[in-house]
């Protein structure tokens, strides 16, 4: 049982580590899907979103952890 | 037919993943074979590997079963998580800010903690040994798995990237058994940076075409957004890394 534990514990791990960095993703895809879904824009206008949002975010997180 | 152009980013980025999880699993075997003996060690490692391939026959029809855009989506999403946390921990490993993995270290506190159970409970010694290869080898074999059906699912590239992970494999095998010691001289953080930002390139590139992008130039795409990623983490290395003189302190 602990090892079920233990690999359901690392599984989670390999896409949760920083807190900030998993919700700051999740944010830019739910934008990028608002914009795609609602607001009409062009589809490249959303992975614009989606590549430059991906990059700002991981920028913070290293920010925060230096 | 596949032509390598198409299949280079799927076959390389499945490599190099599992080149890294490869090592890092067979360091934890080689400790348990040193301590307890090869017995264990390859009875962990089999069954194990008999795991992981039960995992892939029952999840792998379940793929076809969703929709084409909803597991683009939901490979995408997965993806962006899995790439930018290899990649935001390689550029601070990079910087200075983390210590780098050493395998010679994990290694050594592998063959400690066993040796210490050695002292407490030698009747049941045998089965934890393997039992700690097994957890290695499904630990690092999952995300292999995932690496491969990420990268490898929507445009059929499934089997290259599964040959992708499988040189690997035989790769880190081969060196392993003649070199006989952890293969700390693999340059583990460059692999690591260079999957996160394969990885990460791939995740924008499937959300994208979840949500209904279509982008410019197709496949090709997810090479420019590679060499952005790229440019991005070695910038932002150069930006928060530790001077010298402060990092040896």
């Amino acid at each position: 049982m602990k090892t079920v534990v233990l690999i359901a514990k690392e599984l989670l791990g390999l896409f949760v580590d920083d807190a900030f960095l998993t919700a700051a993703v999740l944010g830019v895809v739910a934008a990028a899907a608002v914009m795609a879904m609602f607001a009409n824009a062009a589809s490249l206008w959303v992975g614009v979103v989606l590549l430059v949002g991906c990059i700002c975010v991981l920028g913070m997180s290293v920010w925060r952890a230096r | 037919m596949i032509s390598w152009a198409s299949a280079a980013p799927a076959v390389t980025s499945a490599f190099l993943a599992s080149l890294v999880e490869v090592v890092e699993a067979f360091t934890i075997v080689l400790a348990v074979a040193t301590i307890r003996g090869w017995k264990p060690a390859l009875l962990g490692t089999a069954a194990g590997l008999a795991l992981l391939v039960a995992i892939v026959i029952v999840l792998g029809p379940l793929l076809d079963q969703f929709p084409l855009h909803a597991l683009q989506l939901t490979i995408g999403i997965l993806l962006l998580l899995f790439g930018l946390r290899w990649l935001r921990k390689a550029i601070l490993r990079s910087a200075g800010i983390i210590p780098l993995h050493d395998e010679t270290s994990a290694f050594a506190a592998e063959t400690a903690n066993l040796k210490e159970a050695e002292g407490r409970r030698e009747t049941r010694l045998d089965w934890l040994a393997g039992l700690t290869a097994f957890k290695a080898v499904v630990l690092e074999g999952l995300e292999v798995i995932f690496v491969v059906i990420a990268v490898g699912t929507g445009h059929g590239m499934l089997i290259p990237a599964s040959l992708g992970a499988l040189a690997a494999c035989v790769l880190t095998l081969s060196v392993g058994v003649i070199v006989h010691k952890p293969l700390s001289r693999v340059p583990e953080n460059t692999l690591k940076f260079g999957v996160g930002v394969m990885l990460s390139a791939f995740g924008v590139y499937w959300t994208g075409e979840g949500l209904g992008v279509s982008w410019p130039g197709s496949d090709l795409a997810i090479v420019a957004f590679g060499a952005i990623f790229l440019a991005a983490g070695l910038g932002l290395t150069e930006i928060v890394r530790r001077p010298l003189i402060e990092a040896r302190i």
